[in-house]
C-alpha cells in the first residue's frame, strides 16, 4: 500500500497545522455540561434544601480533621451508640492512616473497653471477652427486631456508610441533628414522633440527640450543639469513606501524570501530522 | 481493505513464528498500515477509547470478583469490605463503577457520531448491526452489574425490570419465575446475574473482534461520507491514528479520573448505599443515568405490554436504521435538512433522559409520550421521507480533493493541490 504522497505536502503545513483542537473539546464540554447539569437538576428536585456547610475534607485536597475526628468519635460513643451501630468500621480502624490518628496503645485501650461475644468454645459455649483492635465496633442490638422493640418500632440504622446513603451526605446530616424545632402551630405529631426541618415527612422517631454541653471535649472546644453535631458528622463521613484522604492524593497524582502525558500526546500529535493535510 | 501482508519479519522468531501463525503479520496489517481516512476528525477517537475502557472494565471487573459475595446475606457488606479492607479496594470498585458510565458516555457519542457522519449506510450495515448488538449487550450487562452491591436501588431496578417480562402474553408469569429462580427477586436471581454479569462481558469482547473486524472489510467512514477512491485518500493507521486516539483517550481519561478520584459518587443514587430492603420500596426508582431515556418510553405507554414493546423497539429501530435512511448521501455536512433534524434527535434523546429520572406523573408523562413519538417519527417517517425530498449540497469528488480544498482555503497555495495530482 503506498504512503500517500500528500503526507509532505509543503506550504500547507502551517494550514493544516492549525487546524484546531478546541471545537471538538467544547462540543464536549458542552455535552457533559448538559449531561451533569440534567443529572444535578434530578438530583436536586424535590428534595429539601440543607445548606452546604464548610467541611475540611471538601474540596481536592481537603482531609480530615485529626482533632475533629477524635471528638466525634468521643459524642459516637457517648451520644449515638446507645442506639445505632457501626458495624462495617472496626477497631483497629481508628488507629490507621487518613482517620482519627489514635495511638496504637489507645486504640487498644478504646477496643479493650467493649465487651465483645465471642466463640463457641471448647465446651461449645459462646463467652464474652473484651475487645480487640481486630473486632468490629459491637452494634447496640442483637438484632433488628430488638432494636425496633427498644424504640418503640422504629429501626436505628447503622450509622457505617450513613453519610454516602442521604442526599446531601454530610451537610443533610448536619441539617437533620440541628433541625430540631418545635411543630408549626396546629400540626399534630404521631406518638413517639418529633418535628425535624429537614427529615422526610418532617416526623422522626429519633428525639433531638444533642444538646450545648452534652458532650465533655478534653480539647478545650466548646461543646456547643452545633460544635457537637459537626463533629459527629465529620466522625461519619469518616466512617463512610475512610480512605478518602488517599483517594484525593492518589487522584492528585494521577490527574497530574495524565496531564504531563497529555501535554506529551499533544506535541507527539503536532510532529506527526505537521505538514499533512487532513 | 486491509489487502496482503506487507509485513516482513526482521527478527528470527518472528519468521518463525510467521510461517507458523501469522499473529505479527495480522496485527501489522490492522493496526500498523491499515489506511484510514486522512481526514477523520476527534469524534473517530471514541472507537479505540471504547476498546481502552472494556479493558479497564476486565481487568477491574475481575479482581473484583475475587473479593465480592453474590449472596443476598453477604453482598452489600462485601462490597463495603473491598472498599475498606482490600488494598486500593475502593479504587479498584470506583474505576469498576464509574468506568461504565464513561463507558456509555463514550458509546453514546461513537452512536450519534455514526448517525451524523451516516457511518451505518451500505457497505457498513453489518458494522453497525454489530456495533448495535455490543450496545445491547453492554446494556444487560451493566444492569445485571448494579444489581451485585444489593442495595436498595439495587433490588428494586431488579424488581422492576424483570417485572417487564410479566407483561408477555400467556408465559409471563412463567418466564418471569424462571429468570428469577424463585417467586421474587432473591438470593436464586443474585447468583445468576452475578454470572451473567462474568460472562457477558466476553460475549462483548468477542463481538468487539467482529466489529473490527467488519470495520477492516469496509474501512472507516469519514467527515465528508466519500468512499475513498486512491490510496491519496488515507494514511497509515500508525503513527498518524494511534497518536491521535492515543492523545484523546487520555484526555478522556483525565475526565473519568476526576470523577473516579473527586466525585466517586456523583453517579450513583445514594439509596443505593442502605442495603436491599423487600419491604421498603424507596420513593423514586430510577435506573443508571445512562438508561434514563429508555426509561422514559418504557413509561410513556400507558399499556404495560405496550410500553415494553416501545422500549425494545427504540433500540430494535436502529437495527434497521440502515434500510429506513433512503438517503445515499452519508454526511450530515452534505444534508442540510438532515443535519437540522439530527440535532433536534440529539436534544430529543436529552429530553428523554430528563423525563426518565422524573417521576411518571402529570406533565412530565403527557411530555415524554411526545418526545417518545417524535423519536419514532424521526427514525420511521423523517428519515425515509428525507432522501427523497431533501436536496444534497454539493459534495467533493474525493476525500484528498476536500481536504485540500479546506487547507487552500485557509491560506495555501496552488502547489497543494499539484501535490495531490
Amino acid at each position: 500500500m503506498g504512503m500517500a504522497t500528500l503526507k509532505t505536502g509543503q506550504s500547507e503545513g502551517s494550514a493544516a497545522r492549525s487546524r484546531p483542537l478546541w471545537p471538538w473539546a467544547a462540543s464536549l464540554a458542552i455535552f457533559l455540561l448538559l449531561v451533569f447539569a440534567g443529572t444535578s437538576a434530578v438530583r436536586a428536585a424535590g428534595k429539601v434544601d440543607v445548606e452546604a456547610q464548610k467541611w475540611s475534607f471538601n474540596g481536592v485536597f481537603g482531609t480530615y480533621d485529626k482533632g475533629q475526628l477524635q471528638r466525634g468519635y468521643k459524642v459516637y460513643q457517648e451520644v449515638c451508640a446507645s442506639c445505632h451501630g457501626l458495624k462495617l468500621v472496626y477497631y483497629r480502624n481508628l488507629g490507621e492512616p487518613g482517620g482519627p490518628g489514635f495511638s496504637a496503645a489507645e486504640v487498644k485501650a478504646l477496643a479493650a473497653a467493649v465487651q465483645v461475644v465471642d466463640g463457641p468454645n471448647e465446651d461449645g459455649e459462646m463467652f464474652e471477652r473484651p475487645g480487640r483492635p481486630s473486632d468490629a465496633f459491637v452494634s447496640p442490638f442483637e438484632n433488628d427486631n430488638a432494636a425496633r422493640a427498644a424504640n418503640n418500632g422504629a429501626l436505628p440504622p447503622d450509622l457505617s456508610v450513613i453519610a454516602k446513603a442521604r442526599d446531601g451526605g454530610p451537610d443533610f446530616l448536619y441539617a437533620l441533628l440541628t433541625g430540631y424545632v418545635d411543630p408549626p402551630a396546629g400540626l399534630e405529631l404521631q406518638e413517639g414522633m418529633t418535628y425535624n426541618t429537614v427529615f422526610p415527612g418532617h416526623q422522626i422517631a429519633m428525639p433531638s440527640p444533642i444538646v450545648d454541653g452534652q458532650v465533655e471535649y478534653d480539647d478545650g472546644t466548646p461543646a456547643t450543639a452545633e460544635n457537637i453535631a459537626r463533629d459527629v458528622t465529620a466522625f461519619l463521613m469518616w466512617a463512610a469513606e475512610p480512605k478518602l484522604e488517599e483517594r484525593k492524593r492518589i487522584g492528585f497524582q494521577v490527574i497530574i501524570f495524565l496531564l504531563v502525558l497529555a501535554g506529551l500526546m499533544y506535541m507527539v500529535v503536532r510532529r506527526v501530522w505537521d505538514g499533512v493535510p487532513h | 481493505m486491509s489487502g496482503p501482508s506487507t509485513y516482513q519479519p526482521q527478527s528470527g522468531f518472528a519468521k518463525w513464528m510467521e510461517r507458523r501463525l501469522p499473529v505479527l503479520g495480522l496485527m501489522h496489517s490492522s493496526f500498523v498500515v491499515f489506511p484510514n481516512p486522512r481526514n477523520l476528525n476527534y469524534w473517530w477517537t471514541f472507537g479505540g477509547i471504547l476498546a481502552i475502557f472494556l479493558v479497564i472494565q476486565l481487568v477491574t471487573g475481575i479482581v473484583l470478583a475475587m473479593h465480592y459475595t453474590p449472596h443476598v446475606d453477604f453482598a452489600f457488606n462485601s462490597v463495603e469490605h473491598i472498599m475498606r479492607n482490600v488494598n486500593y479496594g475502593w479504587m479498584l470498585r470506583y474505576l469498576h463503577a464509574n468506568g461504565a458510565s464513561m463507558f456509555f458516555l463514550a458509546v453514546y457519542i461513537h452512536i450519534f457520531r455514526g448517525l451524523y457522519y451516516g457511518s451505518y449506510k451500505e457497505p457498513r450495515e453489518i458494522l453497525w448491526i454489530l456495533g448495535m448488538i455490543i450496545f445491547l449487550l453492554m446494556m444487560a450487562t451493566a444492569f445485571m452489574g448494579y444489581v451485585l452491591p444489593w442495595g436498595q436501588m439495587s433490588f428494586w431496578a431488579a424488581t422492576v425490570i424483570t417485572n417487564l417480562f410479566t407483561a408477555i402474553p400467556l408465559v409471563g408469569e412463567s418466564v418471569t419465575q424462571w429468570l428469577w429462580g424463585g417467586f421474587a427477586v432473591d438470593n436464586p436471581t443474585l447468583n445468576r446475574f452475578y454470572s451473567l454479569h462474568y460472562l457477558l462481558p466476553f460475549a462483548i469482547a468477542g463481538v468487539v473482534m467482529l466489529h473490527i473486524w467488519a470495520l477492516h472489510v469496509v474501512g472507516s467512514n469519514n467527515p465528508t461520507g466519500i468512499s475513498v477512491k486512491s490510496s491519496q485518500d488515507t494514511l497509515p493507521f500508525h503513527p498518524y491514528f494511534t497518536m491521535k486516539d492515543g492523545f484523546a483517550a487520555v484526555l478522556f481519561l483525565i475526565l473519568f479520573a476526576a470523577l473516579v478520584f473527586y466525585a466517586p459518587n456523583f453517579l450513583v443514587e445514594p439509596v443505593n448505599y442502605i442495603p436491599a430492603d423487600p419491604l421498603v420500596t424507596p420513593p423514586h426508582i430510577v435506573p443508571e443515568w445512562y438508561f434514563l431515556p429508555f426509561y422514559a418510553i418504557l413509561r410513556a405507554i400507558p399499556d404495560k405490554l405496550g410500553g415494553v414493546i416501545a422500549m425494545f423497539a427504540s433500540i430494535f429501530v436502529l437495527f434497521i436504521l440502515p434500510w429506513l435512511d433512503t438517503s445515499k448521501v452519508r454526511s450530515a455536512k452534505y444534508r442540510p435538512l438532515y443535519r437540522q433534524f439530527f440535532w433536534v434527535l440529539v436534544v430529543v434523546c436529552l429530553i428523554l433522559g430528563y423525563l426518565g429520572a422524573k417521576p411518571a406523573e402529570g406533565g412530565y408523562i403527557i411530555a415524554a409520550r411526545i418526545f417518545t413519538a417524535y423519536y419514532f417519527l424521526h427514525f420511521l417517517v423523517i428519515l425515509p421521507v428525507l432522501g427523497l425530498v431533501e436536496k444534497p449540497k454539493e459534495r467533493p469528488p474525493s476525500i484528498s480533493e476536500a481536504v485540500l480544498a479546506k487547507t487552500k482555503s485557509k491560506g495555501g497555495d496552488a502547489q497543494a493541490s499539484a501535490a495531490a495530482q
